[in-house]
């Protein structure tokens, strides 16, 4: 075991593991996260948190992680490197770990452009496949990356993110090769609705003996409405949805788009099962946190497993 | 070159509320090529002065100058018989003209009238984009000559970042993807092999990150 | 004299206003039948120039205007210049003259 997580022994059981995620509010209130994560309970086996996504600042992801741990569930602590040099990561990450905290994703981040403070000082000291090889190094052999030893390893299951759908194409798995290269245990995948596209993807990775060295979790975002996957498939970059199915939300009376998304979810959750190389599932239900149950229920997830401490 | 943008003619103007008298000094170098401190700009930002000055009933006299460039010393020296029988001078070269200049006459206030941009190349008549950071450790030998730390938004060594779309950055839709056009390049050199290596952590200490730089050529001074 | 309109920079056009013009007209080829190819295109993208930065001072961008005849319209060029002729009059004298006038007149 590299780092005894919950995710990490769900996952080296080979049994097919689920995430989900929980992002921070706008403020100092610890509420929003614990009712959330409450929804979350009992329907995953690690919850991520979110780092300041799409740069809009929101209360830091260390302190919603230590939020969700209360409420009992295992959370995955998401790291960007677009706000932190080198040392405040190796900082942050030390503290993550001596607080508990077991999961980690390295992730680029969106540009600061997106968010709140435009005119921000963008860092980018190491990139995400940098923060990957860090930890690791930190992790195995108990060592800062300048060399001097550590009093305390950090443990963590390391992961990072992937998107499938982004341009160049052909780059995608080469990068995925990158992120295990440097030490990546788990990936979660963008949301996935073009299945074909995810489907050569698949076939790609599992040719290179990815799956292999790694587990992938495939993720999907229920849609709650026609309006919502017109909006994403225009105005979110690296999510492609197919005509079909926004034509089957669609073709629903306004009220019953809602479970239509949902039966939707649940049936892409059951394919991805069948697919090789899937190891898992990553359910993006954000501020829909509440239909997890009903989602993860509906594919034959629940009960979540629960494994012994070894 | 050394790229820069005029400064709006109104905080011109507010530089200059003090004075009645003074230089405005060209450079010859970098900013006479991308037509923002030349002989030509110097002679319009002149006129322009001159006529917004005369129409607020407040007249200025401007001795209009260019000089072969303002960041070596030879060309500066010349200056200084007169320099200091004028309130300000108005620079229009780059940055390091100004502060140079502002060094050597060190009696006289140096106002900069552009702003200075970055180190580019001319893509066509008004149009430069970035190229160099001077980061000061250059790996375009191993990126196709692309540089990741200028073209791609977020100075990745390991690119793309998933955000690009049919190869135009997230950050703005008139902007490349810095890693497509790497991964291009490497396609087209068949050198994909430079992609596949996991790439050391940069060292920002030779650029600004590490202080203001210098460089000694031992077998010069 | 000039051969070509295209012989025209903002230079140029700026300093008729600091020696006292109250406006500008500058009249060049057709378009397309310029004698030096695009002399009067060019002329014509520094007289947009002048005329931004006139709006920038407040001096008052109408105050230049680029026209485009060819030789033989001699009717033509009377009315360009009438019509311009009338619009600087009613703009007035230019803002430079006008405070040249206030210096000079005793106080």
């Amino acid at each position: 075991m590299k780092s005894e997580s919950n995710l990490e022994r769900v996952l080296e059981a080979g049994q097919f593991a689920v995430t989900a995620e929980c992002g921070p509010p706008r403020g100092a209130d610890p509420d929003v996260v614990l009712k959330k994560a409450e929804l979350v309970k009992g329907n995953v086996d690690a919850c991520n948190v979110t780092d300041n996504q799409t740069s809009v600042v929101r209360m830091s992801s260390v302190a919603g992680c230590m939020l969700v741990k209360e409420t009992g569930t295992e959370p995955l602590l998401q790291m960007v490197v677009r706000d932190r040099n080198r040392i405040a990561l190796q900082s942050d990450l030390l503290g993550a770990s001596a607080l508990g905290v077991r999961n980690l994703l390295c992730l680029s981040g969106d540009h600061q452009k997106f968010g709140d403070d435009p005119q921000a000082k963008n860092v980018f000291d190491i990139d995400s496949i940098q923060l990957i090889h860090m930890v690791k190094t930190m992790r195995d052999e108990g060592v800062f990356p300048s060399g001097d030893k550590l009093e305390g390893a950090p443990k963590f299951y390391i992961g990072c993110a992937v998107n499938p759908f982004a341009d160049p194409f052909e780059i995608s798995v080469p990068r995925l090769k990158l992120k295990v290269d440097a030490g990546a245990d788990f990936v979660q995948t963008q949301c996935i609705y073009n299945m074909d596209k995810f489907k050569r993807y698949m076939e790609e990775a599992c040719r290179q003996g990815l799956h292999e060295r790694v587990k992938i979790l495939a993720g999907v975002t229920p849609l709650k409405s026609a309006g919502m996957a017109k909006f994403m498939n225009r105005m979110v970059a690296g999510i492609e949805i197919p005509e079909d199915i926004i034509k089957r939300i669609a073709d629903e009376p306004k009220e019953k788009q809602a479970a239509k998304g949902i039966e939707i979810c649940i049936e892409q959750i059951n394919e991805v099962k069948e697919m090789e190389g899937i190891a898992g599932v990553h359910v993006m239900a954000i501020e829909w946190e509440e239909k997890l149950n009903e989602i993860v229920g509906g594919a034959g997830l629940l009960p979540r497993p629960v494994m012994e401490l070894l | 070159m050394i790229t820069g943008t005029p400064k709006p003619i109104e905080e011109i103007l507010e530089m200059l509320e003090p004075y009645d008298n003074i230089i405005l000094a060209g450079c010859y170098g970098c900013v006479t090529v991308c037509r923002v401190g030349g002989d030509k700009e110097v002679q319009v930002l002149a006129s322009t002065i001159r006529l917004a000055r005369e129409a607020a009933g407040k007249k200025i006299e401007i001795r209009e100058e260019c000089l072969e460039r303002q960041c070596d010393p030879e060309y500066l020296e010349p200056m200084r018989p007169y320099v200091e029988d004028y309130d300000a001078v108005l620079s229009i070269a780059c940055g390091a003209g100004i502060q140079f200049m502002a060094e050597k006459f060190a009696r006289t206030p140096l106002l900069p009238g552009i702003n200075t941009g970055f180190l580019g190349v001319t893509e066509r008549q008004g149009e430069w984009t970035e190229r160099c950071q001077g980061c000061g450790d250059c790996v375009l030998h191993l990126t196709g000559g692309i540089c990741p730390v200028t073209r791609c938004a977020k100075q990745l060594f390991h690119g793309p970042c998933g955000g690009s779309v049919q190869g135009i950055c997230e950050v703005d839709k008139d902007v490349k993807c810095g890693w497509q056009m790497i991964v291009d390049r490497l396609i087209a050199l068949d050198q994909m092999e430079n992609y596949g290596k996991l790439k050391p952590y940069k060292g920002w200490d030779s650029s600004r990150d590490g202080g203001p730089r210098r460089i000694i050529r031992e077998d010069m001074v | 004299m000039l051969p070509c309109t295209g012989r025209i920079d903002e230079a140029l056009l700026l300093k008729a206003f600091e020696k006292g013009a109250d406006g500008v007209m500058v009249i060049g080829c057709l378009e397309g039948d310029c004698h030096y190819v695009n002399g009067n295109i060019r002329a014509r993208a520094r007289v947009e120039r002048v005329y931004r930065i006139l709006e920038q001072i407040a001096i008052g961008p109408e105050r230049i205007r680029m026209y485009n005849l060819s030789a033989g319209e001699g009717a033509k060029f009377a009315a360009f210049t009438n019509e311009f002729v009338d619009q600087v009059e009613k703009l007035g004298p230019s803002p430079i003259n006008l405070a040249r006038k206030g210096k000079t007149e005793a106080p």
